[in-house]
């Protein structure tokens, strides 16, 4: 396989594997390391790629597993936190501020939940991928992941009330 | 939308039983200016899920080195090294030691012959002083006849 072809097939889900890598990992320079490790692991196994019928769900699967394994070993002892700033478009300034800090918070939040809720939230509300996609790169059963989607959006509800009750956000 | 949706859905999105389509429509709900004030705690949710996916994986994909072997894999070999690099610095290390002290001991040598040998010149001279010696007599007699006449 040539090396255009490879970024053909590539190119459309890295961005997709970067997000999910950061989501786990929360440093940008972790996630950046972990989806180039990823992509040269893709690249090792290039000839077989054609025999995988959905190279995307296979890659996002191996993207889980590394980071767990990161997660787990010791140098997640020392993860950095990076903030990062999102746009909002179509609100007034004041409105935007505000906007901002709390997706911000949103952002935090999603942070502390366990890692299940993290790729799964991710994948579904984020990639907007569907049940059985979710399924397959996870490694789960479908009320599995049902479940855990359902857990993780009633958590981020929940830290998000308590944060929009007390008037800081 | 209307708000009965809005809140129907609402209530299955938790529930995680709404579709891709109806969770985008939920996504762009949340996105307008106007959300009544009883539904604005959901806009920071949505507005974060949206935009999350726009950022972007910005590190390059070195492909080229695919081939060889990266630097973090490299890493434990490090010390295979390092330790090879002692082994053969003792091993020859030992063998320029032993040299030096063998040089070292061949110049003892030396020097210790050399002493001998200058110590040997230096009593032969004193027995050259002695004779000399002789001939000062000579030389005072002499005076003594040159003082008298």
């Amino acid at each position: 396989m040539q090396q255009s072809d490879f970024l053909k097939i590539v190119t459309p889900f890295q961005d997709k594997l970067y997000r999910l890598a950061k989501r786990l990992l929360v440093s940008r320079e972790e996630a950046e390391d972990a989806t180039q490790e990823i992509l040269l692991k893709l690249w090792s196994k290039s000839k077989a790629i054609g025999s995988y019928n959905n190279v995307e769900a296979f890659a996002m699967t191996m993207t889980k597993n590394f980071c767990l394994d990161r997660l787990k070993s010791k140098q997640a002892g020392n993860l950095k936190l990076v903030h990062s700033n999102y746009k909002e478009e179509g609100t007034s300034l004041q409105k935007q501020v505000e906007a901002n800090d709390s997706v911000d918070w949103v952002q935090r939040i999603m942070e502390e939940l366990p890692e299940q809720q993290k790729m799964v939230l991710q994948l579904r509300d984020v990639e907007e991928y569907d049940f059985e996609e979710i399924c397959e790169m996870l490694e789960m059963k479908p009320t599995a992941v049902r479940v855990t989607l359902s857990r993780a959006r009633k958590a981020v509800r929940e830290k998000l009330m308590e944060k929009h009750n007390y008037g800081i956000g | 939308m209307e708000l009965d949706r809005v809140e129907d859905l609402l209530a299955r999105y938790f529930e995680a039983e709404t579709t891709i389509a109806e969770e985008k429509e939920l996504k762009e709900y949340f996105a307008r200016p106007d959300i009544p004030a009883h539904l604005e705690q959901y806009r920071p949710m949505f507005g974060y899920l949206n935009s999350a996916k726009s950022e972007r994986f910005t590190g390059k994909v070195p492909l080229k080195k695919s081939t060889g072997v990266s630097l973090k894999r490299l890493y434990p070999w490090l010390s295979v090294a390092a330790v090879t690099v002692l082994m053969v610095g003792t091993y020859f290390g030992k063998d320029y030691y032993d040299q030096q002290q063998l040089e070292k001991q061949k110049a003892e040598y030396a020097y210790q012959e050399t002493r001998k040998a200058l110590a040997m010149l230096a009593e032969n001279f004193n027995r050259g002083t002695e004779k000399v010696a002789y001939l000062n007599e000579f030389v005072e007699a002499q005076e003594k006849i040159y003082n008298k006449n």
